[in-house]
C-alpha cells in the first residue's frame, strides 16, 4: 500500500464527510427536534448552489456570490417554514414525506423554468483554481482544502452555538425533549422557524461549497440526500455531535473503501471476481454499515443526552 | 336498387382505402427529456423534427406522427413507457433509447410483439449477439466499437500503460471491454464508478497519479463528461497525462467544457465535418434551425427516421407488408449522414469508424474535426453469436 496515497485518500474523504455534515447537521436538527421528516432537504441544497451561481454571475466574484447566497437561502427556509411545513407538524411521518416530496417537484420544476434543464457551471476564482502541494509529490486541489477549512469552521461554530449560548440551549432541549421545552413557555413556533431557517443555510452551503466540483444541475440533491440520511441514522437522529463523527465516517468509509477495496478484493479472489465485485461492494460499504448500526446500537453512535 | 349497390360500394371504397392514407405512421421515441440527460434528449428531439422537416412529414405517402416519450434516466421507467408506447398507442416503430441498461430493460416488451424496434444510440452486447433479432435494427453502433477504435489509436500512439475508467453499467462494461480487447499495452489500472450517481471522483484521480500512466481512457457520457474534465484540471492532472475519450464529449457539453477539452482525442463513427452531401445538409439545417451544432445523438436520431421512411416507402405506406419492410431496411437504403454503410447479419451498422479531435472552428465555436479513419468497414465482435444470417 502507498501510504501517501493513502494520506490523499483520507484527506478526499474528510472533505466528502465534511461536505455532507454540513447537510446532516440541518437534517438531524429538523429531524431531532421538529419531528419533522425533510425530504426537501436536498432541494435547498440545489437552490443554494443556483443562488451561488446567479449571485456570482451577477457580482463577478465567487466569494461575494456565496455570501449572498447564504441568507437567501437562510431566508427560503423560513419562507418554506412559514408557508408549508408548520401546518405539517401534527401530521404523521407518512404525510411529511408525502408534502416534503412535493417540495422536491415543486423546486425541480422552478429550477427547471428559471435557470434551464441543462447543468451549469460555478468556476473559481484563480486563486482557489490551483493545487498546493502538502506533502511532497502530492499536489492537492487548494479548493477540496477550502472546503475542508469552511466545513471544520462551521462545526466549531455549531459546537459553540449549540453549547455556548441560550438558543442553543433551547436546541439541546428540544432535541430531549420537546414538550417539556413548550411546557416551560419557550416559544417553540419561533424556534423552529430559527432552527429550520439553519438547516437550510447550511444545506444551502453544502450546495454551493460542492458546486464548483460537481454541477449545478436539477436533481443534485436527491443524490446526496440519501446519504445525508444514513449519516443522521448512524450519528443518532438529532445529535449534531453525532452527524459529524458520522459524516466523517461515512465520507472516509466512502472514499477510502472504494479506493482500496478492488485491491484487497484481488488478494483474495480470482482477478475476473474481483472486478465485478468491486465497484458493486464499494458503492453498498455505507449502506452496510447503516445496516450494522441499526441491528447493534438502534439508537445511532452518539445518540443526544435523554434521548 | 342499382343506386344502392353503386352507394355501397362507394362507402366500401371509402372505409378501406382513404382509411389507410389517413392513419398516420406512428413512431414512438423513447429518450430522457428530464434530468441531467435531458438536454441530450432535446437534441434527438431536434434532429427527428428537422428530419421529419426535410421529407415533409411523410412516409409513403401517409403522415407521419412521433410521440416522445420520457425515460427519466431510468430502467424502469423506460419499460413501462415502452408498454405503453406498444400497448396502448400500437406504434409501428419504437425508435431512440440513450442509455444501454434502459434499452435492455425495454427490449423484450417491442421485439416479438409487432412494432420494429429501432436504436439511435444504446448499443449493448447482449441485444448484438445471442439475444439479436430480426425486427431489431440500430443505427449507431455497438457499445464495443468505438473504444476498440481508440484502443488501436492508443496503440498507434506507442502509448504502454494505461488506466481506465467508466460507470458501473452496461454500456460501461462494454466500453472497457471493446478498449482491453485491443490496445496491447499494460493495463495498470481500471475504476468502474457507480452510475448515474457517482459525480466526485477524487478518490479514483488519486489513484490515476499514484499509478502514473502514460494516459487515461475514459467514458463519462451526458453531464458525466464535463464532470470528469473538469475535476481532472483541478487535480492537476490535465498538463500531466493526456486523456483520451469516447462519448464523453458531445456537440450539447462541449461549450461547457471548452478549453478543459481543446485538443483532446477521441473516436466516433461520425463527425460534423464528414463530406457526404446528406452530412452537409444535416449539418447545416441543424445549425440554421437550432444555433448549434448538432451531436453525434442527434445524427444517429436522424438517420433512425431515414431508416423507417426507407421501409415505409419500399411498400408504398402499407405497414401490413411486415417482411418487405424489414428486407428494405437490411439493405440501409437511404442518404445516412454517415455516408454508405451496411448492416451486418445481427442488424448493427458495418462501418468506419474515425479519430476526431476538439477544435475551435472559423467562428470561435468549439467542434470536432477528422484526424484520421481508424477503422473501415468495422464490424462488432459480437457479431458471431447472433444466430441470424
Amino acid at each position: 500500500m502507498n501510504w501517501l496515497l493513502l494520506f490523499e485518500q483520507i484527506l478526499n474523504g474528510i472533505q466528502l464527510g465534511l461536505l455532507l455534515f454540513l447537510l446532516a447537521a440541518g437534517l438531524t436538527l429538523i429531524f431531532g427536534i421538529m419531528d419533522l421528516v425533510n425530504l426537501a432537504h436536498g432541494s435547498l441544497y440545489m437552490m443554494g448552489a443556483y443562488f451561488a451561481y446567479s449571485f456570482a454571475g451577477w457580482t463577478d466574484s465567487f466569494v461575494i456570490g456565496v455570501l449572498l447566497a447564504l441568507p437567501a437561502t437562510l431566508l427560503l427556509g423560513i419562507v418554506v417554514e412559514v408557508v408549508a411545513l408548520r401546518t405539517l407538524y401534527d401530521r404523521n411521518h407518512l404525510d411529511q414525506v408525502l408534502a416534503t416530496f412535493g417540495l422536491i417537484l415543486f423546486f425541480n420544476e422552478l429550477v427547471r423554468i428559471i435557470w434551464g434543464p441543462a447543468g451549469l457551471d460555478l468556476p473559481l476564482p484563480d486563486f482557489l483554481n490551483t493545487s498546493v502541494e502538502i506533502l511532497p509529490g502530492i499536489p492537492y486541489p487548494t479548493y477540496r482544502l477550502a472546503v475542508i477549512a469552511v466545513g471544520l469552521l462551521v462545526a466549531l461554530f455549531l459546537y459553540l452555538l449549540v453549547a455556548r449560548t441560550r438558543i442553543g440551549m433551547l436546541i439541546r432541549a428540544g432535541a430531549s425533549n420537546r414538550e417539556m421545552v413548550g411546557a416551560l413557555g419557550v416559544d417553540i413556533k419561533l424556534l423552529y422557524t430559527i432552527v429550520f431557517g439553519l438547516g437550510a443555510a447550511l444545506a444551502g452551503l453544502a450546495g454551493m461549497m460542492a458546486a464548483p466540483i460537481l454541477t449545478v444541475e436539477v436533481g443534485m440533491g436527491e443524490r446526496i440526500l440519501i446519504d445525508t440520511f444514513v449519516v443522521i441514522v448512524i450519528g443518532g437522529i438529532g445529535s449534531i455531535r453525532g452527524a459529524f463523527l458520522a459524516a466523517l465516517i461515512i465520507g472516509l468509509i466512502d472514499t477510502v473503501g472504494r479506493s482500496i477495496l478492488p485491491d484487497l478484493l484481488n488478494l483474495m479472489l480470482p482477478q475476473a471476481a474481483a472486478s465485478t465485485a468491486a465497484p458493486a461492494l464499494s458503492s453498498m460499504l455505507t449502506y452496510v454499515l447503516m445496516a450494522l448500526v441499526l441491528a447493534i446500537r438502534p439508537a445511532g453512535l452518539f445518540p443526544p443526552r435523554g434521548a | 336498387m342499382k343506386r344502392l349497390i353503386v352507394g355501397m360500394v362507394s362507402a366500401v371504397a371509402l372505409l378501406a382505402t382513404p382509411a389507410m392514407a389517413a392513419d398516420p405512421v406512428k413512431i414512438g421515441f423513447v429518450t430522457t427529456l428530464t434530468t441531467n440527460a435531458g438536454a441530450i434528449g432535446e437534441d434527438m428531439r431536434n434532429a427527428v423534427e428537422l428530419a421529419l422537416d426535410h421529407i415533409d412529414r411523410k412516409m409513403g405517402g401517409r403522415d407521419v406522427e412521433v410521440i416522445y416519450a420520457d425515460d427519466q434516466f431510468k430502467p424502469d421507467v423506460g419499460k413501462q413507457e415502452t408498454v405503453k408506447l406498444v400497448e396502448k398507442e400500437h406504434v409501428d416503430f419504437v425508435a431512440g433509447y440513450i442509455w444501454s441498461h434502459v434499452l435492455l430493460a425495454s427490449y423484450k416488451s417491442v421485439v416479438g410483439k409487432g412494432p420494429f424496434l429501432i436504436s439511435s444510440n444504446a448499443g449493448p452486447s447482449q441485444i448484438a449477439g445471442k439475444l439479436c433479432d430480426p425486427d431489431f435494427f440500430s443505427t449507431s453502433w455497438q457499445n464495443d466499437q468505438t473504444p476498440m477504435a481508440m484502443g488501436e489509436v492508443l496503440n498507434q500512439k506507442g502509448i504502454k500503460s494505461l488506466y481506465i475508467m467508466a460507470p458501473n453499467y452496461a454500456a460501461g462494461k462494454n466500453m472497457v471491454a471493446g478498449v482491453e480487447r485491443t490496445y496491447k499495452g499494460e493495463v495498470v489500472g481500471k475504476d468502474l464508478t457507480k452510475f448515474p450517481d457517482q459525480l466526485d471522483f477524487s478518490a479514483e484521480l488519486a489513484k490515476i497519479r499514484a499509478a502514473n500512466p502514460e494516459a487515461v481512457f475514459i467514458f463519462y457520457p451526458g453531464g458525466h463528461g464535463p464532470q470528469f474534465f473538469k475535476q481532472y484540471a483541478q487535480a492537476g492532472l490535465k498538463d500531466k497525462i493526456p486523456l483520451y475519450s469516447v462519448f464523453s464529449v458531445d456537440s450539447i457539453n462541449i461549450d461547457r467544457l471548452g478549453d478543459l477539452a481543446l485538443g483532446t482525442l477521441m473516436t466516433q463513427f461520425w463527425v460534423p465535418d464528414l463530406d457526404f452531401p446528406a452530412n452537409k445538409k444535416f449539418v447545416a439545417d441543424y445549425k440554421a434551425k437550432y444555433g448549434k451544432y448538432p451531436s453525434f445523438y442527434g445524427a444517429q436520431s436522424y438517420d433512425t427516421i431515414m431508416l423507417i421512411k426507407s421501409a415505409v416507402d419500399a411498400v408504398g405506406g402499407d405497414l401490413s407488408k411486415r417482411d418487405e419492410m424489414r428486407a428494405e431496411m437490411k439493405k440501409a437504403n437511404f442518404d445516412s449522414v454517415r455516408g454508405p454503410f451496411t448492416f451486418g447479419n445481427n442488424h448493427f451498422p458495418i462501418q468506419n469508424f474515425y479519430l476526431r479531435e476538439v477544435i475551435k472552428d472559423a467562428d470561435g465555436k468549439f467542434t470536432t474535426s477528422v484526424v484520421q479513419t481508424v477503422y473501415e468497414n468495422h464490424q462488432d465482435p459480437y457479431a458471431s453469436e447472433c444466430e441470424m444470417k
